[in-house]
């Protein structure tokens, strides 16, 4: 027999009955559907997440005190000798490093800031004139830090939104002056409102000279150098070319750790991409139930056209035929309910695309020719028992209407 | 064409063997019309299911055109089946989705035959059962008769040697059966072995050579005609 005539004929059987057929490619369809709108979900966020992080900038090269990598020398060793802090001067020489395109050091603290009668809580940024490109931040009024030597603490200040609107409402805050711990500042800048990112709302920071931070923190030693590369090819050199300066800025000392934002990335990609895989392993589960589905039904056929596939044998064909015949229902059962399943999950995809604008929602294509191929495989897989059956009948017996 | 040499086959049900054929050794001759009767259980069908390599005996051998067919694997079988051996059933077993030329079509189809090819050899058997006009009739828009003579149609389209009735008359009225029988007949006049199976004594009769069957043996084998060619073991 053909390929063609055993489709032609599984086909003729299906279509006999339609609500059956149809009932079961629909469960095949939510199968792949499910699968198809998971990964897109997953998908989206992977792709959302991984653009945020790119926004701020990937040629971005975090520095940071202490090793946290543990190869080479043992962390006991480590803890055992005075890890020299990052200083201002470190953040400078970092600064005139060849591929370096700016560099700014950071203080990060909790002070309390207030106007009058009004206070309260904000996160202190100490940093400088060049930390405003390189986190990408948008200034609403006025200038940022100042440029000039790092080492000068200029009582300035600019302020997040939130902070201007709770210590000024409605009135000029240009110009004016607030109280940082015990000093006082001038306000010279507003940031833009722009909310989260990377851990701190902008908006609820005040950024003063650094060396006006380490006074208020009462401390010689710096959080983190931010360091942007000139390119993005230019990151790994510049990760080399860092770690050498401080080491040798340390008497020799590795002590310091460079965090590219490449790596950070690399983590996110992957535990979002399994995140993904998870969930399309879930949803293929309900290819598996499917899968049941059509084992059931076709049990149940092979039981009511017994005597159908005893006239098959005794008409001549083999028990390969049979066996065929039945797959082949199956196989067009799973790529009806596939390709339904791709129109169904595409649908949702595109719905929720439009309910949440901000992720960028497309299934991908190996999770669509992935449900499609689980679809085939499991249809066929559970659908081999009732082949296997119906190619096993007794001809004589089936014929015999007992 | 076929040799039977002690054929035996049972039939466990139960803890009980039921014997349907004991021992039994036929000749029968390529061109033959044969009839088979006896009482029911006698082992009629399952004689003629052995015959069609449907069944296999527990023991004897089964010879067809020379050739030992006993221990045939499934596809041989089927092989033999398809090119040598047409069955007409006492129900017909039309596929009831299938029209009247889909049915009679199904043997050339599982043979391989090309479609188009396939479709004038179907318009010709139609026309030799005299059903052109119901080509694309469902079984269920056809009588007990038409149903019959496309069974037979769809027999017959790989011009086998050897065709197997089992009471092809047996679910048709008087009339019905013997225009089905006249054209049987007519088959066999064309070379055709014929080997049917029936209750009816009036159409017993007809045929050239009668085997009487029961409980499991041939009781009887006559030739009232000289033409017949068998011969008692
Ligand atoms: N598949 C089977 N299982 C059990 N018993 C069977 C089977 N086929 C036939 N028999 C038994 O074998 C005997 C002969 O049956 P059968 O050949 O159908 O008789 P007939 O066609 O002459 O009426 C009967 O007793 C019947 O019950
Ligand atoms: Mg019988």
């Amino acid at each position: 027999m053909t390929l063609a005539d055993t489709v032609s004929l599984a086909w003729g059987s299906l279509a006999h009955q339609p609500r059956r057929t149809l009932l079961i490619a629909l469960a095949m369809s939510i199968g792949v559907g499910a699968v198809v709108v998971l990964t897109a979900l997953g998908e989206g966020s992977r792709r959302y997440v991984l653009e945020q992080f790119a926004s701020l900038g990937t040629h971005l090269l975090i520095v940071l005190p202490g090793r946290a990598e543990t190869t080479g020398a043992s962390p006991g060793v480590l803890s055992g000798q005075t890890t020299r802090d990052l200083t201002l001067a470190d953040a400078d020489a970092v600064t005139r490093l060849r591929g370096v395109a700016r560099a700014a050091p950071l203080n990060v603290g909790v002070a309390q800031v207030s106007r009058g009668g009004l206070s309260r809580e904000a996160v202190l940024l100490g940093s400088t004139a060049d930390m405003l490109e390189i986190r990408h931040m948008r200034l609403g009024q006025g200038r940022y830090l100042p440029a000039g030597p790092s080492d000068q603490a200029t009582p300035v200040c600019v302020l997040g939104e939130s902070i201007r609107a709770e210590l000024f409402g409605a009135g000029n805050a240009l110009g004016e002056w607030v109280r940082i711990g015990d000093r006082r500042f001038r306000v010279i800048g507003i940031l833009a409102t722009q909310g989260q990112q990377m851990g701190f709302n902008t908006d609820e920071t005040v950024a003063i000279p650094v060396a006006a931070a380490q006074q208020l923190f009462n401390t010689e030693s710096l959080f983190r150098i931010l360091v942007e590369a000139r390119s993005r090819a230019a990151v790994p050199a510049v990760k080399e070319s860092v770690l050498a300066l401080l080491k040798a800025r340390h008497d020799g000392e590795a002590d310091v750790t460079v965090i590219t934002q490449d790596a950070v990335l690399a983590t996110f990609d992957r535990i979002l991409t399994a995140l993904t895989l998870a969930v399309a392993g879930i949803a293929a589960i309900s290819l598996g139930v499917a899968g049941v589905l059509i084992m059931n039904v076709m049990l149940v056929s092979v039981a009511q056209r017994r005597s159908e596939i005893g006239l098959l044998k005794a008409l001549g064909a083999p028990a390969a035929s049979v066996r065929r015949l039945f797959l082949a229902e199956a196989g067009l059962i799973a790529v009806l309910g596939a390709v339904g399943g791709l129109i169904l999950g595409l649908a949702a995809s595109f719905v929720l695309g439009r309910l949440y604008p901000a992720l960028p929602i497309a299934p991908p294509l190996w999770a669509m020719a992935a449900a499609v191929a689980t679809a085939l495989v499991a249809a066929l897989l559970f659908a081999w028992l009732p082949a296997r059956r119906a190619a096993k009948l007794d001809a004589a017996l089936a014929l015999a209407r007992r | 064409m076929i040799e039977l040499d002690r054929i035996s086959r049972g039939f466990q049900v139960g803890d009980q063997l039921v014997q349907a054929l004991r021992e039994v050794s036929l000749a029968i001759n390529a061109g033959e019309f044969v009839s088979i009767m006896g009482p029911s259980g006698s082992g009629k069908s399952t004689l003629l299911n052995l015959l069609g390599l449907l069944d296999r005996p527990n023991s004897g051998i089964y010879r067809l055109d020379g050739a030992d067919v006993t221990g045939l694997d499934d596809a041989a079988a089927a092989t033999v089946r398809r090119e040598k051996i047409g069955f007409v059933f006492q129900f017909f077993h039309l596929v009831p989705r299938l029209t009247a030329a889909g049915n009679v079509a199904l043997p050339l189809l599982l043979a391989g035959m090309a479609p188009s090819e396939r479709k004038a050899k179907v318009a010709r058997l139609l026309a030799d059962v005299g059903l052109s006009a119901r080509a694309e009739h469902l079984p269920s828009q056809l009588s007990g008769g038409q149903l019959q003579r496309i069974a037979i149609a769809r027999a017959m389209s790989m011009n086998p040697a050897l065709l197997l009735a089992d009471e092809p008359t047996g679910n048709l009225d008087r009339a019905t059966g013997r225009e089905v029988l006249a054209l049987l007949e007519d088959l066999n006049r064309r070379g055709t072995t014929l080997i049917l199976v029936t209750h009816d004594q009036e159409i017993g009769a007809r045929a050239k050579r009668h085997i009487a069957m029961e409980d499991g043996r041939v009781v009887g084998d006559t030739h009232p005609s000289p033409a017949g060619g068998g011969e008692m073991p």
